[in-house]
């Protein structure tokens, strides 16, 4: 699977095109990693934890977006964009979309 | 009282210890930056100056969660009163940015160049009270080049 954000695959050439392909998760942490995180912000620094969390979540996200494209047929996803939100303290959406493609 | 000697002891931990969390970790961004200077990163979407053959592209991506301490916070909350620019969260989205894009090429060390770098930025914790910042996720993605090796090219499948 290429995947790629950019218009194209470089090198290859788009032949057939599936429509949007797209993956989300939401995720939140558990108690303890907040009562860290909250202890962290007095010291200031990176939120270990936090980065953690939302690497596993993209990289869900992602996992999902290249099934859905598989069971398209496609065996690529050009333009892919990534978007993030928190929808309530403590969790986040992430959302990744793109278009799904057979290249040669 | 009790509650002013917290509120003052939070203040010179914060003070202490995020200073010494920002100069050392500008220290490491300055050390890595200066070792993957040879990969070029660009916010383009074609190669620049090198049409040779592509083996494979992939797509690549770096994030980190940096917040900011409580003195800092206690200062642009000042400044907020005042106006002017905010330095303590300038320098806490130059680090955030910088260590991003760091990753991003830590993850493909081997890649030629990086096309289409996006960088992105969002508040994960509003804090508890009122709508102060933090702390920040910044994502920086981009569609990693590998070209053939000049040298194998003609064997090469």
């Amino acid at each position: 699977m290429f995947v790629s954000n950019i218009e194209d695959i470089p090198g290859k050439t788009i032949t057939t095109c599936y429509g949007i392909v797209s993956g989300s998760t939401v995720r939140a942490k558990h108690v303890g990693r907040d009562i860290f995180a909250s202890i962290k912000n007095i010291f200031g620094g990176e939120l270990t934890g936090y980065t953690e969390l939302l690497g596993e979540s993209r990289d869900e996200a992602l996992g999902r977006m290249k099934s859905q494209a598989q069971q398209l047929g496609a065996n690529a996803i050009v333009n892919v964009r990534f978007s993030t939100s928190s929808i309530a303290a403590g969790a986040a959406e992430i959302y990744v979309y793109g278009t799904a493609v057979t290249v040669e | 009282m009790d509650s002013l000697t917290i509120f003052l002891i939070l203040l010179a931990l914060g003070f202490v210890f995020g200073k010494l969390a920002e100069r050392r970790h500008y220290r490491s961004i300055q050390a890595r930056e200066e070792i993957l200077v040879c990969l070029p990163a660009t916010s383009c979407k074609k190669p620049m100056g090198n049409s040779s053959p592509i083996n494979h592209v992939e797509l690549v991506h770096g994030h980190v969660v940096v917040s900011v301490d409580y003195f800092k916070q206690l200062l642009a909350g000042l400044r907020n009163f005042f106006g002017g620019t905010i330095q303590a969260y300038e320098t806490l989205l130059d680090r955030a940015r910088r260590e991003a894009v760091l990753r991003l090429k830590e993850s493909c060390p081997t890649a030629n160049e990086i096309l289409n770098l996006r960088i992105e930025t969002s508040s994960i914790s509003k804090g508890g009270s009122g709508d102060q910042v933090g702390s920040v996720e910044v994502l920086a993605y981009g569609t990693a080049i590998y070209y053939q090796p000049a040298s194998s090219q003609h064997s090469s499948p």
